[in-house]
């Protein structure tokens, strides 16, 4: 059975044109994306770039140790471009996400922004086809290079990218200023906020989520305190050696060369987890926000809160253990983000129906 | 809407418009020329090591670690002050749910913010000054803030056992 209770005043914020619904609708399908294009990055481009890196390093300590000095530049472009590819693939996933999330938080303010609900309406489209057009920007970036740019390190893709960061900003800060001055002013909006009431589903978001950010937080604090410094001393010393080792042969290298690689996959994987935890911890909590508009049965929605909160623990840890146990924790975790976005997808189907029920039916007057 | 709410959402709205204020300003006047510098100090180490100048090649590569150094802190900076952000806002629109009296709330609140700002300021610091003060800063910073939540997560589970 459908649950059918309406938060009292939600309805009247979700209307087609509402602001409101442009930003719930826009978020959770910025956020899905963001997941999907981060999993299709993870199996498909990741270990791949990482591999080539790696080979591309020890071909310049070759390149090196045979005093070729022109081959080292050579391949040291084509490892700044692959590390430019990687790049801009984790932040076009990071931005993406997001923005996402900070466009379902926007929704969550809407009843006290002091605009009219047009001005509002246009802020919201502004915000989301921005945070759109953000993460697009940083994809091309690699792409399109410094073709016909202005600049000698600046190409049109980071314009794109940078003008709609900018765009975002002046949403953020109308909104802002919006938002105090409708708190100065001390306007009552009751019966116009996104309902947080004690619901079990809300609860169990609510405190999954923060015991998520909790984890990841703790996480944070002992990597700083105990590996950030180690793996940064690490780094110079085994970039040293392998320049040292090219004084050896063109073979003297290789072990100092796979050192490198073992210590970028510790980091990626520490840092990885620090920031999926976190970040799935802060979507669980949003989503609790949410859970008014979802259109489904109280079964199905724990059921896709169960899912959802199991893949939030499943990609970190699984990420973790990938220098333990190799591709098969990687494949797990890969499943874990999966997950994620299978639960996104089912509550944005929600909302969907939701917004399908409140919606005036054509031919049907009130 | 009650001061603690409204310090978390004004001051979560302000904090995210001011580290994407920062990411913009990072994004068009530092970073590619950052990325450009390790690049070219990484080949210019392997470079000297193929004319058999090493010395010269471990200068390149301080000189790589250095900027590194400099920008992860940058890049970090930019994502937690969005993060922490985002996470003063959610917890804005849920605060009148942990259960304690709002004196308690109001002071919870304000530690958020304050560690909000001041982590990523400690760590923004730590690639401009020496010494202890940034580190300490970011440290008080983040340990101010896994309180201040460890609390806030207490104060949702007594809600749900009331």
């Amino acid at each position: 059975m459908v649950n059918q209770t309406i938060p009292l005043g939600a309805a009247a914020n979700f209307e087609a044109t509402s602001s409101q619904r442009v930003l719930v609708f826009g978020g959770l399908a910025l956020i899905a994306t963001g997941m999907l294009f981060g999993d299709i990055f993870a199996v498909f481009v990741l270990h791949q770039n990482g591999g080539q890196t790696g080979h591309a390093l020890l071909s310049a300590s070759r390149a090196a140790a045979a005093g070729n000095a022109p081959a080292v530049k050579e391949i040291f472009g084509q490892i700044g471009g692959l590390l430019e590819d990687r790049g801009t693939k984790v932040d076009t996933h990071v931005h993406m996400t997001d923005v996402g999330y900070l466009a379902i938080l926007l929704a969550l303010v809407q009843p006290y922004v002091a605009l009219s609900p047009r001005r509002k309406r246009v802020l919201a489209w502004c915000f989301v086809i921005a945070g759109a057009l953000l993460p697009a920007g940083i994809f091309l970036i690699h792409y399109v290079g410094l073709a016909y740019s202005f600049s000698a390190v600046i190409g049109w893709a980071s314009v794109l990218a940078d003008s709609a960061g900018a765009l975002l900003i002046v949403v953020l800060t109308v909104e802002a200023w919006a938002l105090w001055k409708r708190l100065r002013a001390k306007i009552s909006t009751s019966n116009a906020e996104l309902s947080v009431g004690p619901s079990r589903e809300q609860r169990l978001l609510l405190s999954g989520g923060t015991v998520l950010i909790l984890l990841g937080f703790l996480h944070g604090a002992w990597y700083a305190g105990f590996d950030l410094y180690r793996h940064e001393a690490s780094e110079t010393r085994i970039l040293n050696s392998v320049l040292d080792s090219t004084a050896h042969g063109p073979d003297g290298s290789a072990a100092a060369v796979a050192d490198y690689g073992s210590l970028a996959a510790e980091k990626a994987v520490q840092i990885a987890a620090h920031s999926h935890i976190i970040e799935f911890g802060l979507l669980a909590v949003l989503l609790s926000f949410v859970q008014p508009f979802v259109h489904l049965s109280q079964v199905w929605k724990r059921r896709w809160i169960a899912v959802l909160l199991a893949g939030s623990v499943i990609l970190p840890v699984f990420v973790l253990l990938e220098l333990k146990l190799g591709l098969v924790a990687g494949g797990i975790a890969d499943f874990g983000g999966l997950m994620v976005i299978v639960a996104l997808s089912a509550m944005l189907a929600g909302v969907l129906r939701y917004s399908g029920s409140v919606d005036p039916q054509p031919g049907i007057y009130p | 809407m009650s001061t603690e709410r409204k310090i978390l959402v004004l001051g979560g709205l302000l904090l995210a418009g001011f580290g994407m204020l920062y990411g913009l300003h990072y994004a068009l006047f530092i970073e590619h020329q950052t990325l450009d510098g390790m690049g070219a100090a990484l080949t210019q180490a392997f470079v000297h090591a193929a004319e058999h100048d090493v010395l010269q090649g471990h200068a390149s590569i301080d000189s790589y670690a250095r900027l590194k150094y400099t920008y992860v802190r940058q890049v970090d900076v930019h994502s937690h002050w969005i993060g922490l952000a985002m996470l003063l806002i959610g917890l804005g629109v849920v605060f009148n749910q942990v259960s304690f009296g709002p004196q308690v709330r109001l002071w919870l609140a304000i530690a958020l913010l304050t560690g909000a700002i001041v982590f990523p300021l400690g760590v923004l610091l730590q690639t401009a000054m020496k010494g202890p003060v940034p580190s300490a800063l970011a440290v008080i910073g983040s340990a101010v803030i896994t309180t201040a939540l460890l609390i806030i997560a207490w104060g949702f589970a007594r809600q749900q056992t009331e």
